[in-house]
């Protein structure tokens, strides 16, 4: 039995499962394009012109534009982790998909890389509907503002593979809100989205910053939407790659483990 | 196996038919032991061997985001079989299991005997040399399964070589060259159905009802039976006279004859305890 880290043998068949539910998606697209739509729309106005009218700016920032990459990161976020969760689930557990799957040249690697690789692009298109609302509104400043199209797939593969990891080890699908309320949400909240970081008591800062992906997310597309590059993109940059290979590996040995018997 | 043959793995619940139906189709890894498929090992070529395999598994496992025509095209894309191909060969199979008329309808619409079918025809999307199905009729009407085996018939028939598993028996009697019926992991006899018959029972079997009286009888005759539940059984060459020598002599309640089946095979070597 291979150990968890070990490096899968994963081949190009993955993107024959990235496009299966790329067609899926595409075919439903109504319902598919219309959620990150309001979602920019409900968090610029709720939070942006409600709460934003009492503060106004944050460190010199106009508020509006001091939240609006914490929506992108929320929202690369949440498409990937829902997806490689509650979606993956239901395909490997109650559409027997993955089944189905590797009786064809497929293997199990090749299909959780697919999936992963599909959590990461749901989570670039939700960006690329959200960031001409954004723009529309113009709280993020184009062109430099169109990395967070590219980062996104970063992003979204670092939650896809965290997501995955959950979904090897749930018991049922009921069990996986675990996870969601008591990690995603939390996190939506406290990672220096819509309030600073440095507001915090120190320690939390630290805990944030060591251990919340979405703290190191959202730093980054504030230096590109705002814009406000610094050195620490690097930091941001390397913390995001080393969790992301952890978890994408991890995750793959797991399904394998938990699929194959 | 043959080519051209069909091939039968019976036995009872947790025998390991599907454990073996897994180790072939490259799921499932060996514990210990050879196993060679198509020619090649399926731990280390998995892939070039599953390219040429076709597999009805037990479970449904259609995809419910697709119609039927998707569920075949988009499962030929798997095998890198090119567009044009996939969709001609999608048609052919939609006609060869008679889904035509549901070639655009949602898979979540058809009845069970429907979605074997399909599953069927999606088995055969990239020409397998090996068709492995695992009960390709389990819960389904006589209609349907007599449709599936006349499918089995016709691909059988155009030098496709299927090994299946099954827990009918008058499915294996009637589909299977060759079969073998298996237990806890063991292969307990292989050859064909009708051979198995007569090795291991006889030709006929006589089914009396019980009592006190026709096994006192039966005893003082000397003729050998068995009790299975409420009724008694005689394996014999010559049904017909056990039977008059019975209605004569023992004056039983009602009296059966008829011909051995794979099942009374299966019985014996397998036991009546129910399993699981």
């Amino acid at each position: 039995m291979p150990h968890l880290l070990s490096f899968p043998r994963i081949t190009r068949r993955a993107g024959k499962v990235w496009y299966r539910n790329m067609v899926v998606f595409v075919r439903t697209w109504q319902v598919n394009f219309f959620p990150p739509l309001v979602e920019a729309l409900l968090y610029l106005f709720a939070i942006g012109l409600g709460i934003g009218s009492y503060i106004k700016e944050i460190d010199g920032i106009p508020y509006v534009n001091f939240i609006a990459p914490a929506i992108l990161a929320i929202a690369v976020m949440n498409s990937a982790f829902f997806e490689c969760t509650y979606g993956s689930y239901v395909r490997m557990y109650y559409q027997k998909s993955f089944d189905a799957m590797i009786a064809t040249p497929l293997s199990i690697e090749d299909v959780i890389a697919g999936e992963l690789l599909w959590g990461a692009t749901r989570s670039v298109i939700y960006v690329i509907i959200m960031l001409p609302v954004l723009a529309a509104f113009g709280v993020v400043s184009l062109p430099i503002a169109l990395l967070t199209i590219p980062f996104a797939f970063l992003g979204g593969l670092m939650f896809a593979g965290i997501a995955m990891c959950f979904t090897s080890i749930s018991p049922g699908i009921d069990t996986l809100n675990y996870p969601s309320f008591l990690f995603i949400t939390p996190m939506a909240l406290f990672s220096g989205t819509f309030f600073p970081l440095t507001l915090m008591p120190v320690f939390l800062q630290y805990i944030a910053f060591a251990l919340l992906p979405l703290t190191h997310l959202v730093a980054i597309m504030r230096m590109f939407t705002l814009p406000s590059l610094s050195w620490m993109i690097l930091v941001h940059l390397a913390w995001i790659a080393i969790i992301t290979a952890v978890f994408c590996l991890l995750s793959i040995n797991l399904m394998r483990r938990r699929l194959i018997v | 196996m043959k080519k051209g043959e069909i091939f039968g793995f019976l036995g009872p619940n947790g025998a390991g038919k599907t454990t073996t139906m897994k180790m072939i189709t490259c799921v499932s890894p060996r514990t210990s032991g050879s196993l060679r498929v198509l020619g090649m090992d399926p731990q280390q070529n998995p892939a070039e061997i599953k390219q040429r395999l076709g597999v009805v598994p037990q479970e449904t496992n259609l995809d419910p985001d697709f119609t039927c025509f998707g569920n075949l095209y988009y499962y030929s894309r798997y095998f890198d079989i090119p567009k044009d191909l996939a969709e001609k060969k999608a048609d052919e199979l939609l006609a060869f299991v008679q889904l035509q008329e549901k070639r655009d309808v949602a898979v979540e619409k058809l009845s069970g005997g429907m979605k074997r079918r399909l599953i069927l025809a999606r088995a055969l999307v990239n020409n397998p040399d090996l068709l492995i199905l695992d009960e390709p009729t389990i819960g389904l009407d006589p209609q349907a399964r007599h449709l599936i085996w006349e499918k089995l018939r016709n691909l059988q028939a155009q030098g496709n070589t299927i090994v299946m598993t099954t827990h009918y028996l008058d499915e294996a009697e009637r589909l299977c060259d060759r079969l073998v019926i298996m237990d806890n992991g063991k292969i307990l006899v292989e050859g064909a159905p009708a051979d198995l018959v007569r090795r291991h029972v006889s030709h006929e079997i006589v089914e009396v009802e019980t009592s006190a009286e026709v096994i006192a009888c039966l005893t003082e005759l000397g003729v050998p039976f068995e009790k299975t539940g409420d009724m008694i059984q005689i394996t014999t060459d010559s049904a017909r006279e056990i039977a008059r020598t019975l209605l004569e002599r023992c004056r039983p309640e009602k009296v059966i004859t008829r011909p051995a089946t794979l099942e009374d095979v299966f019985l014996k070597l397998t036991g009546r305890t129910l399993r699981e």
